[in-house]
């Protein structure tokens, strides 16, 4: 069962809390949640790699930040994806947003619930919004990406600086 | 890595490219190859666009937005743009200001939609400073509670365009093309179209206009014109642009759908 670490956007303090569920209080929509076990880019991509197959979505803070999302645009099966580089975009506030790959791969499903519900990604960033499920084609490339706590310091920081 | 591109003041620097009555497909063509493909900032300014066009955001559907059956009988192309947002008509009465940034060069406001938003907003209150009560609601700019001007946005990973089309003018009569959308601010209060837009041309000349924006761009940057000419056909021949005009066809598939 994965450990939810929480992160503040404008609190210091980091909390680590073992909630099997998020547990909203009023204070919460200062907190974006960071999952454990995934892997997580500098454009706030997250990666799970699960055997022969990752899985890649935004993250709490990114949907967060973007608003309500009322469009997403995906790719197709069977297409390919490079490191850092956009594969869909994401639309709210009138504004579309690129969604980078963090790995290199094929595309082996894409998440079809997201055409109809594409609020899917701001209740569920991490579970039922994923995105896309690729085959890696360089897992070594997920050693580059940032771990939990690295990725919590970074939002920190970037929010921080704003 | 691209070199940084400040002035002498120390402000990143911004070309300004003025065009005039280029079409609107032509416009959204450019500045999305110079979103892509550019590494410098841009003001793009087209003081109105050649004929009536329709343009929808990204993810618009012509059969809830459009009036079908008049747009194909009157021939208003529909265009389909690679920003997210409404849907718009545009004329030689609408004024394009569109901003091309790198966001390393407004570093204090984070590339997302709200912030973005926000930043444009205090630009445009130094245009409007004793004109007008200018003001930014529900990511529409306002005078009261009139809408003059719809913004829309795209952001990449370093980059972002906010662009706008300001009513400086309109006909009357173009409006009746577009739908009363499924998605409408609250300040909207269920008004029609004409109730609810009004023409910025009761509050400033197109010039005065044109010049206090690039005035208050020069407050964030430090502006310099380019020629249209050295813009118009794309630096990068491997940039295939997204905005496109709808065919026919689609648009009478969409006319089908919208009487079922």
């Amino acid at each position: 069962m994965a450990l939810r670490i929480w992160a503040s956007s404008t609190a210091n303090a980091l909390r680590l809390s073992t909630a099997t569920r998020p547990h909203f209080s009023p204070l919460s929509r200062c907190f974006s949640s960071v999952l454990d076990g995934l892997k997580y880019a500098n454009s706030h991509e997250w990666v799970k790699h699960d055997g022969s197959v990752a899985t890649i979505g935004i993250t709490d803070h990114a949907q967060d930040h973007l608003g309500e999302l009322v469009f997403v645009e995906l790719p197709e099966t069977g297409g390919l994806v490079a490191k850092a580089t956009g594969f869909g975009a994401v639309e709210s506030v009138k504004a579309t947003s690129d969604v980078n790959s963090p790995i290199s791969g094929e595309i082996v499903e894409v998440n079809k619930k997201l055409n109809d519900t594409p609020g899917l990604i701001n209740t569920s960033p991490y579970e039922d919004g994923w995105m896309i499920k690729v085959k890696p084609s360089d897992p070594s490339e997920l050693d580059s990406l940032m771990g939990a706590k690295e990725y919590i310091k970074f939002c920190e920081e970037e929010d921080a600086g704003h | 890595m691209a070199t940084r591109q400040v002035a002498r003041s120390g402000l990143p620097l911004m070309n300004i490219v003025r065009m005039k009555g280029v079409p609107i497909l032509k416009q959204l063509e450019i500045e999305e190859c110079l979103l892509r493909t550019s590494s410098d900032n841009w003001c793009i300014i087209n003081d109105g666009t050649d004929k009536p066009n329709i343009v929808m955001g990204i993810s618009g559907k012509p059969a809830e937005l459009v009036e079908i059956r008049p747009v194909l009988e009157d021939k208003i192309p529909v265009i389909r743009r690679f920003t997210g947002g409404g849907t718009v008509i545009v004329d030689h009465g609408t004024v394009f200001v569109s901003f091309i940034c790198n966001k390393n060069d407004v570093a204090d406001v984070q590339p997302y939609p709200r912030p973005i938003m926000s930043w444009s907003s205090l630009l445009y209150s130094q245009v409007f400073q004793g004109i007008a009560d200018f003001r930014l609601r529900e990511n529409d700019y306002v005078f009261g509670l009139r809408k003059f001007g719809g913004n829309a946005q795209s952001i990449t990973k370093n980059r972002w365009i906010h662009h706008t089309s300001f009513l400086w003018d309109y006909e009357a009569r173009n409006m009746s093309y577009l739908k009363h959308p499924q998605r409408a601010p609250e300040y909207r209060l269920a008004r029609d179209h004409l109730d609810f837009i009004c023409p910025m041309k009761d509050y400033i000349s197109r010039s005065d206009f044109i010049r206090k924006t690039i005035d208050a761009a020069g407050n964030h940057f430090s502006v310099e014109s380019t020629e249209f000419e050295a813009v118009k056909s794309p630096a990068n021949m491997k940039f295939t642009p997204t905005s496109r005009l709808l065919t026919n066809h689609e648009l009478e598939a969409a006319g089908k759908t919208s009487i079922l």
